[in-house]
């Protein structure tokens, strides 16, 4: 066992761990912050994405022990304080951007990721850049609405709800 | 203007408040204080005799508790099968026991043979990895043609063949099909694979067994659709343990599809060890081994026929149909292929004869049970796909075709013991039509022949049969359960309202639609209704979730509910307000006294019911809170019509879906956004089917394609933004809401119409295709068109 240290959703965050406890296992079993989740073993869904050091990472694709004095950043870091949802939270929930919800938290790590790097993303880049996240609820059409939405583009012409 | 409140009004889903900050409580998010873990160590070969398990080293391991054998569950009984069939000959279908581990033989790849209980997960899969295994492969049967094959080896072996049922429908219908056949101008023939699917909801399966000693209760935590289903099966038939002392709960769960109705030897297991051991025992399923674990779906192989009289009337249906179990009697397997397939095989369509033969086939490979749509969508897939290739051999419109052959007239008793109730097929392919614009297709099939690419056009209708009822009908066709739902609607002293529904939400959004009926029936704000579903302790015994069911079936159950709540209510207004009860109207939250302008809110009514000072005693019991068991009459027929038009490209067969229409008919809607959401989420689910989706076995049992670096899922950039119409609404006529179900007629009604587009787009470049089998990945369309 092996200490490592680093702080999460901005509050120091510390643990024993194995040198094979992957990142997403610390956060889940050791922190308690369960809203990362876990839906393969072969680094394909990205139901694990959380932000380390600013850039979105599959939790379950690195060590725990490799996160040593990084910031990082999840799910449960998202809403502000009182709870008010963030700007991305808020579009998947108007939009109908998730179902089950599974998939969900991935999805607005990988989303936020996208903005900073390209704010105003076309439909086209936002489904490229969604290449690691699986969703089997939505069929996808309602998440990239609510990322184009988010960016500030107009939507209400996309067909549908 | 849409409404903002009630039936048909779209609010926000209040769900999504936990799921979008991480607050959830998915199960694998519950872990009880002393847990255990399990790992299993399961089959790596199709077929073998286990000669010996030696676990004397693993159970020495750092951490080891206990592990289990299929020695340790000889006393316990069969994971249980829930449907019946029986065969043309009126014998009932063979029927293999399914032990919890394996006794004696394993019969797939992921047949579980021990299981190591440990203080960590991952010192349980260590010491499993120390377990030495004696194992004799023996020959696995795959192919389903083979396995029926005189002499084949038996994937049973107290069993005659591999043969579970061989099941006629109608079977009385039989020489009239012939003879229609005989004297029909025009046949048409097609044989088709309804390739095999892994349900892969976004979260793994997970269970965890809890025990209390003092009490002797147990607890199971699991990812169901259906904890009802799950207590009952586990509870009666596996472990003797009756239902008071077990309770079973489905917190949130992640998706299902269907393969998470089942009840599974994991749950079994942990319940048992959990007691066995006085720790609560987990087990989380990881991705691999949910390909190897989870039910599969479809998986048909099927020759269709249609027979047409010289004005291109359809006068009779053939089909031949082998459907594969996998290696054990999943939970509803049987009726998958037979009461759930050959009941849908009329479609839309006027056809007045139809023989329908099923062979049920046992294989060494994954059980098979129903994935969304389960049955209908390969009903829909063979019946739509030979209409259009009926219309390409005659030379026309197969809109048309389609068109002439439509039932216009409800209700409308098929051929196939069903009675459709409402329809209107000409609505929904004339909202089709304009959606679709299928005017412009020339025009856009123009720019892409100037891109170098092949553009298709593809339709067809679908019908589909939801919320499976009634009861004593499904009673008579094999079933060993009820098909009813419950809902109890508790009223609290200040007027907000708890429902305790026995359907399930793993995804649909029960916690935002439920509420939506009440507040419409009773005229409140949707945020005085509160939803519980999911724990037996907490809900009436229900059926659960599948089959489109939850708002025809367990919606109902609350309509029926609430309406003895108000009737009550009425009461106690009336006698609050002095009046008689027949004058009593209720109205946006307030009873009156008609004609007059007296009045007294609905909290007030429901404060007297709980302090009944002033309250007629000897008339009515104090107390607001009523239950009601629904059971429908018939099932709820959707249908619709869509539209795909994809472009292929030549130089390497790749089909991109360029567009997509569905105009659906669902009669009443509660809740248009997320209806369109279930549609979005089934049409990606049938285009993943028609273009991307099969799970690949080879010769030796071994599933070459079980995680998601091979099995390849639809991904956002393989599908476009849907056009999706629900406008077209005839009301179910045999429930009080009049809606029908929603959640499969996306992945029912879609692939069809991507196989079609594809045929169509080879065809318009002259290439002589009218067949490939799905998923039309890029080397099978390559090669069909250069074959
Ligand atoms: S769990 Fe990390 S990519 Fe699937
Ligand atoms: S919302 Fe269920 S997997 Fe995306």
């Amino acid at each position: 066992m092996t200490q490592v240290s680093m702080t999460v959703n901005g509050v120091a965050a510390s643990g024993d761990v194995e040198g094979r406890t992957l990142l997403v296992s610390f956060l889940r079993d050791q922190l308690e912050l369960t809203g990362t989740h876990v839906g393969c073993d072969t680094s394909q869904c990205g139901a694990c994405v959380v932000h380390v050091n600013g850039e979105a990472v599959k939790s379950c694709t690195m060590l725990a022990l490799e996160a040593e004095g990084a910031e990082v950043s999840t799910i449960e870091g998202q809403a502000a304080p009182d709870g008010t949802l963030n700007t991305i939270q808020q579009a998947f929930q108007d939009h109908h951007g998730l179902q089950c919800g599974f998939c969900t938290p991935g999805m607005v790590m990988s989303a936020a990721a996208l903005l900073k790097e390209n704010p105003k993303p076309s439909e086209a880049e936002i489904r490229d850049y969604l290449e690691g996240n699986i969703c089997r609820c939505t069929g996808y059409h309602n998440i990239v609405k609510a990322i184009m939405a988010a960016s500030g583009q107009d939507v209400s012409a996309i067909a549908a709800e | 203007m849409p409404k903002d409140h009630g039936i048909g009004a779209s609010p926000k889903r209040r769900e999504d408040i936990r799921f979008l900050s991480g607050t959830g409580n998915y199960t694998d998010d519950i872990n009880l204080r002393g847990q255990a873990y399990v790992h299993f160590l399961r089959s790596d070969v199709a077929h073998g005799k286990i000669n010996g398990i030696n676990t004397e080293a693993a159970a020495g391991m750092p951490g080891v508790l206990r592990i289990f054998t299929g020695a340790d569950f000889e006393g316990v009984g069969s994971i249980p099968c829930g449907w019946q069939i029986t065969d043309k000959h009126g014998q009932p279908m063979q029927e293999p026991a399914h032990p919890v581990l394996a006794q004696g033989k394993v019969r797939h790849v992921g047949d579980p043979i021990a299981a190591v209980v440990a203080e960590s997960a991952a010192q349980a899969r260590d010491a499993a990895e120390a377990i030495e295994l004696d194992i004799e492969e023996l020959p696995a049967v795959v192919n389903m043609k083979a396995a029926l094959e005189e002499g084949a080896t038996k994937v049973h072996d107290d069993l005659t063949s591999n043969l579970c049922y061989d099941w006629g429908f109608v079977e009385e219908n039989k020489p009239a099909v012939e003879e229609a056949f005989q004297k029909a101008a025009h046949v048409t023939t097609l044989e088709l694979v309804n390739n095999r699917l892994v349900a892969n909801p976004m979260e793994p399966r997970v269970a965890v067994g809890d025990f209390n000693r003092a009490s002797g209760d147990s607890t199971l935590y699991t990812t169901s659709q259906n904890p009802h289903v799950i207590r009952l099966l586990m509870g009666a038939f596996v472990l003797g343990i009756p239902e008071h002392k077990l309770r079973v709960v489905a917190p949130d769960v992640g998706g299902g599809f269907g393969t998470k109705i089942f009840h599974y030897a994991e749950e079994a297991f942990c319940t048992f060890a959990a007691k066995a051991l006085n720790r609560p025992v987990k087990w989380t399923s990881s991705r691999s081994e949910a390909f190897i674990s989870d039910a599969h779906g479809r998986d048909h192989v099927t020759k269709i026929e249609l027979a047409l009289d010289s004005d291109n009337n359809f006068i009779a249906l053939r089909t031949d149909t082998m459907a594969n179990m996998g290696a054990y009697l999943s939970t509803f397997a049987p009726s998958v292929p037979t009461w759930l397939h050959g009941t849908l095989m009329a479609g839309n369509y006027k056809t007045p004869l139809i023989y329908v033969n099923v062979k049920a086939v046992f294989t060494n490979t994954v059980p098979v049970d129903a994935y969304r749509g389960a049955g209908r969508p390969e009903a829909t897939y063979q019946l739509e796909r030979v209409i259009d290739k009926a219309a390409r051999e005659l030379g026309v419109d197969p809109i048309a075709l389609r068109r002439q052959n439509f039932i216009t007239e409800f209700p409308y008793a098929t051929p196939v013991a069903v009675e459709y109730d409402t329809g209107d097929y000409h609505a929904t392919m004339d909202k089709l039509e304009e959606m679709a614009d299928f005017k412009g297709f020339a025009k856009r099939r123009e720019a892409s022949a100037a891109k170098g690419k092949l553009r298709g056009l593809g339709m067809n209708c679908y019908i589909e049969a939801c919320g499976i009822a009634p009861s004593n009908l499904v009673g008579q066709l094999g079933a060993r359960a009820g098909l009813y739902e419950s809902a109890t609607v508790r009223v609290n002293a200040t007027g907000g309202l708890v429902v305790m529904t026995g359907s399930h939400s793993h995804g649909q959004g029960h916690e935002t639609s439920f509420p939506q009926v009440i507040a419409e029936m009773i005229g409140i704000d949707e945020s005085m209704v509160e939803i519980v579903h999911g724990d037996t302790a907490r809900t009436p015994m229900g059926m659960g979730t599948y089959g489109s069911r939850s708002l025809a079936v367990g919606g109902s159950a609350m309509f029926r509910a609430t309406e003895k709540i108000i009737a009550k209510a009425k009461k106690i207004a009336a006698h609050l307000m002095e009046a008689a009860d027949a004058d009593i109207e209720l109205k946006d939250g307030a009873f009156s006294v008609a004609g007059t302008d007296k009045s007294v809110a609905w909290g007030d009514v429901c404060l007297a019911a709980y302090v009944p000072h002033n309250y007629p005693l000897e008339e009515i019991e104090p107390g607001l809170e009523e239950t009601a068991f629904y059971d429908p009459s018939n099932f709820t027929y959707p249908s619709g019509a869509y539209a795909c038009e994809v472009e292929v490209d030549p130089e390497t067969g790749k089909v991109t879906i360029e567009r997509f229409s569905a105009a659906d008919d669902f009669g009443n809607v509660v809740n248009p956004m997320i209806v369109e959401g279930q549609v979005h989420g089934g049409l990606a689910q049938g285009i993943g089917q028609a273009l991307l989706e099969g799970a690949v076995y080879d010769e030796n049992g071994q599933l070459l394609n079980a995680s998601y670096m091979d099995y390849a899922m639809p991904r956002a950039s393989d599908v476009p933004f849907y056009q999706v119409d629900h406008s077209c609404a005839t009301p179910c006529t045999h429930n009080p809401l009049g809606v029908k179900g929603c959640g499969e007629a996306g992945a029912i009604g879609s692939p069809p119409a991507v196989v079609n587009a594809v045929i169509d787009a080879l065809q318009s470049a002259g290439r002589d295709v009218t067949h490939i089998d799905m998923p039309l990945s890029p080397s099978r369309v390559w090669q069909a068109m250069h074959g």
